[in-house]
């Protein structure tokens, strides 16, 4: 019991460590905050993979009473501790990843054209904006054919990760 | 609706749902992955900067080593005492020097083989832009031009106020741009971009034309030529790096010595000169302020306005007066090496002259008689004889400097008098400035914003300070300023305002650090004065790259340079990993990886996000040390055959070798003494605190030595080590031997590390 504990402790203390020094890389002004945009950063390369409405979330609880357009590190600290600690927005798996594709690839071409592409990160889901969309393009497109073939994509970018 | 509708609009349905959600998981992927790139791109920014600053922090350290050896150093030979005379003199030609510099490039012939652009003064609209376009060519001024160039630059500059003063009542528009850094391309974009400039079209660079870009010489050249034929339209500031004392170590003095190998002295010493006439800001329409570093919470602009700018020869040593003729006489000193010029103190311990800088060391180390008056290599000495040697010879040395420092007493207080400004018709005396002068001057070069209120000391630079929004607010009040223009910080996209936008940070070297580091960006002022940005990225090959690829790239260069880093600390970092692991398991915690790394390097990086990238096998969480740090060692050992401890040593200091060399290398032949080294490395290593045997530094310099002619050849031993930037060699690259020198395997008495 006192060996889970003691472990527990070591873990939060190296979670607080990391939680710090990604705060820190976006704390320009060294004041221990944050821009409330850049929120989203450090959460997802803490290893949290969560979508759009679990961020709005998660930052509604960091955000002071009143919004003032930065968060707090002092508040940002035991909420996101909680996530880590309780492994909260698990990135996602290649497996899924690809079904996810096939999923939109009904009739199994093993690609998506780029106009089919762009109809669905735009219109479905929780839309892209212009800018992110022309970023996946760039990288995602095969010029010559004008469509991703998504199962070299996800290999590419997860190679890429790592 | 029968039945079968209904059932297709159910599947229908479903299918939409499931389309939803696989687009839904397929963004909050993607959008995780341009986080963590995002992420990515921001630590590699500080790792650039983090080295980058803390290189200029060695500049300073250096400085205070020669301060330290003039205080302490005891030479015990006739030898030892003459080799520090040099390192401690420097020539000085004659003031009144008009004549001599006319005659300089005036004897100089162009031969009917030269192709390259030939000048002639004055210098028309057509001459400039066919300078441009020679260079954009790849061609070379000869060095007749260069030198005509400069002198008639000096003579336009001389009758220049501190304070340039413009308006744009004339000009319809002013363009303002930045740090360039010898980066042709840069500028050439600038002003293919922006248009040449012309009456209508006013320009102002703001400092740091040369040093670390491989075409300063070719940048100036443009500058001053467009200064010559628009005097009014054209401006330059002065930044911190035209100083030749930062250029030895940057890169600049080297690439002027590489292009004009029979010319190059004289052009540094002409350019030295001309560095010191550059005025200091530029005023716009009296209301914005362009200049290259910042400001202090005691600028004063009258001040800077007022005094003598021509006697601010470097900011990196406050320069005391020389001694006048007669005492030379009468002290009868022969020691001197000038033969035309008189040799003066070029160093003088900062305690005496300075004001208060950050980082001198608080106490200086304890004096070292014993230890550092044996020569390398020679005979051991007799301890009795030691001991009467050294005392003798402290007194003797500290004599010697305080009489050429022209100091009567030690506890004179520095203070040149308007007599002092009087010109003896012989003599080559400098009028002084005066302590305030100096560091408000120092201040303007030097210093960067802060978000915090106040002033402090620029710790991270080693001169000038931090200034607050208070400092700024108060100093465009008291000067009715609407803004500050400054450059002297690289910044992502090139520019950045601060302090409610009462600061704008103009830079203009694109891809500074690697290529697609960064934007460059100039600025245009127009009779309003609003500003209006421009950004640019000179190398065409990044705008192919994807934002996934150009960080890749930028971030591969940081990583090699911080993994460097890393190897030359590794017996230091090895010393704190133990520390971790008392029980001798060989594995490390990761947080104390971070940690002990940390310690070390004092870089102030995020080391967890940057860990998978510098760790790539771990155990159990944790990672074996010994081999990780034995792989970061391979890569450079394979290229050498020195030994590993002193290969790490010479990588922690490569900077500053590289400084000493051409310090020692006065005479800029490129080629240093056996002696000269070891003398040098001793002294700097003891002074460093850097534990080496003799023995050692002997095999060092035997190791470098390659062609075993007694003497160093600077380039080739950077090369060896890597050391030298690839463009700076241009085409020699393939021209410098491999080293292979396998005499040194097995040095006996390995440095106590």
């Amino acid at each position: 019991m006192a060996d889970d504990r003691d472990r527990d402790k070591v873990a939060v203390a190296e979670f607080h460590k990391k939680i710090k020094e990604a705060f820190e890389v976006f704390d320009h002004e060294s004041n221990n905050t944050v821009d409330v945009r850049e929120v989203g950063t450090i959460i997802r390369s803490l290893g949290c993979c969560p979508s759009e409405g679990e961020l709005h979330d998660l930052i509604a609880e960091v955000e002071e009473e009143e919004p003032t357009g930065y968060i707090r590190f002092e508040k940002f600290l035991p909420v996101m501790t909680e996530v880590l600690l309780e492994r909260r927005y698990r990135p996602i798996p290649e497996d899924i990843l690809l079904r996810a594709f096939e999923v939109l690839d009904p009739a199994k071409r093993g690609f998506l054209s780029k106009d089919e592409l762009i109809k669905y990160m735009t219109e479905e889901g929780e839309p892209f904006s212009q800018e992110e969309m022309e970023e996946m393009l760039s990288a995602a497109i095969d010029p010559e054919s004008n469509s991703i073939h998504y199962k070299d994509y996800i290999t590419m970018m997860v190679i890429d990760e790592n | 609706m029968g039945s079968g509708t209904s059932t297709q609009h159910h599947f229908a349905f479903q299918n939409a749902e499931k389309a939803f959600r696989a687009a839904a998981l397929i963004q909050r992927w993607y959008r995780r992955y341009v986080a963590r790139l995002e992420m990515r791109r921001r630590c590699t920014w500080s790792i650039f900067q983090s080295i980058e600053y803390a290189g200029q922090q060695d500049q300073v350290k250096l400085h205070n080593f020669f301060s330290y050896l003039v205080d302490h150093f005891t030479p015990s030979s006739h030898n030892e005492r003459d080799f520090l005379n040099r390192i401690f003199t420097e020539e000085r030609s004659p003031q009144a020097s008009e004549t001599q510099n006319c005659g300089d490039y005036d004897s100089i012939e162009v031969p009917d083989s030269y192709t390259g652009p030939r000048l002639s003064f004055p210098l028309l609209p057509d001459h400039a832009t066919a300078l441009v376009e020679a260079f954009r060519r790849k061609q070379r001024l000869h060095a007749r031009y260069v030198l005509n160039l400069l002198h008639e630059a000096r003579k336009h500059l001389v009758q220049l106020p501190n304070i340039n003063q413009v308006s744009t009542c004339y000009s319809e528009e002013i363009t303002v741009c930045g740090d360039l850094h010898g980066q042709l391309d840069d500028l050439i974009f600038i002003f293919y971009k922006n248009g040449l400039p012309s009456p209508e079209r006013a320009y102002v660079f703001n400092g740091d034309f040369v040093d670390r870009g491989k075409d300063s010489v070719e940048i100036l050249m443009v500058l001053f030529a467009f200064m010559l034929v628009y005097p009014k339209e054209f401006h330059l500031n002065r930044g911190n790096h035209e100083d030749h004392i930062v250029n030895l170590r940057y890169g600049f003095t080297k690439e002027v010595m590489h292009k004009y190998k029979i010319h190059g002295k004289k052009i540094l010493k002409l350019l030295q000169d001309v560095f010191c006439w550059l005025p200091l800001a530029t005023l716009v329409d009296e209301k914005v302020l362009i200049l290259h570093g910042g400001v202090s919470d005691r600028t004063d602009l009258e001040l800077l306005a007022k005094l003598d700018r021509h006697k601010i020869v470097s900011t990196m040593r406050y320069k005391t007066r020389k001694e006048n003729k007669k005492q030379a006489e009468e002290k009868g000193n022969a020691n001197q090496t000038g033969s035309a010029g008189r040799p003066s103190p070029w160093f003088l311990p900062q305690s005496r002259s300075l004001p208060s800088s950050p980082l001198r060391p608080s106490t200086h180390k304890a004096h070292r008689a014993g230890r550092s008056s044996s020569v390398p290599c020679g005979v051991p000495l007799d301890p009795k004889e030691l001991s009467r040697r050294v005392r003798r010879s402290v007194d003797l040395e500290l004599e010697r400097c305080r009489q050429q420092a022209g100091f009567p007493a030690i506890k004179e207080k520095e203070e040149p008098s308007s007599s002092e400004s009087e010109v003896d018709s012989d003599a080559e005396e400098q009028p002084q400035p005066t302590p305030e002068e100096w560091r408000q001057v120092v201040d303007i070069l030097w210093s960067d914003p802060m978000a915090q209120e106040g002033c402090r000391a620029n710790t991270v630079r080693g001169g000038g300070c931090y200034f607050g929004p208070n400092v700024t607010e108060r100093l465009l009040q008291k000067y009715h300023l609407q803004f500050l223009i400054r450059s002297h910080e690289c910044k992502p996209e090139g520019y950045e305002f601060c302090h409610s936008r009462k600061v704008l940070t103009i830079f203009s070297a694109s891809n500074y650090y690697e290529v697609g580091s960064n934007r460059g960006a100039y600025v245009k002022l127009g009779p309003d004065l609003t500003p209006h940005i421009m950004q640019f990225q000179a190398n065409k090959a990044t705008h192919t790259l994807t934002m996934r690829q150009r960080i890749s790239r930028v971030e591969e260069s940081a990583l090699r340079a911080l993994r460097e880093k890393l190897f030359a600390h590794s017996s230091d970092i090895l010393v704190e990993f133990k520390k971790h692991d008392k029980d001798e398991t060989g594995l490390i915690a990761l947080s104390d990886w971070a940690a002990a790394v940390e310690s070390v390097l004092h870089l102030g990086l995020p080391w967890r996000m940057l860990r998978p990238q510098l760790v790539s096998s771990l155990t159990d969480n944790k990672l074996a040390y010994k081999s990780w740090l034995e792989n970061l060692a391979k890569e450079k050992l394979s290229q050498q055959n020195i030994q590993s401890s002193l290969l790490e040593t010479l990588y922690r200091n490569r900077s500053n070798l590289e400084t000493i060399f051409r310090i020692i290398d006065s005479d800029h032949s490129g080629s240093i003494s056996l002696d000269e080294f070891r003398h040098t490395w001793k002294l700097f290593s003891s002074h460093m605190n850097i534990d080496i045997t003799d023995d050692c530094i002997c095999d060092l310099a035997r190791s470098i030595d390659f062609n075993k002619d007694g003497h160093i050849d600077i380039n080739e031993f950077l090369e060896a080590f890597r050391l030298v930037e690839q463009s700076c060699s241009g085409g020699d690259v393939s021209d410098c031997p491999q080293v292979t020198n396998s005499s040194n395997r097995d040095c006996s008495s390995p440095g106590a590390h």
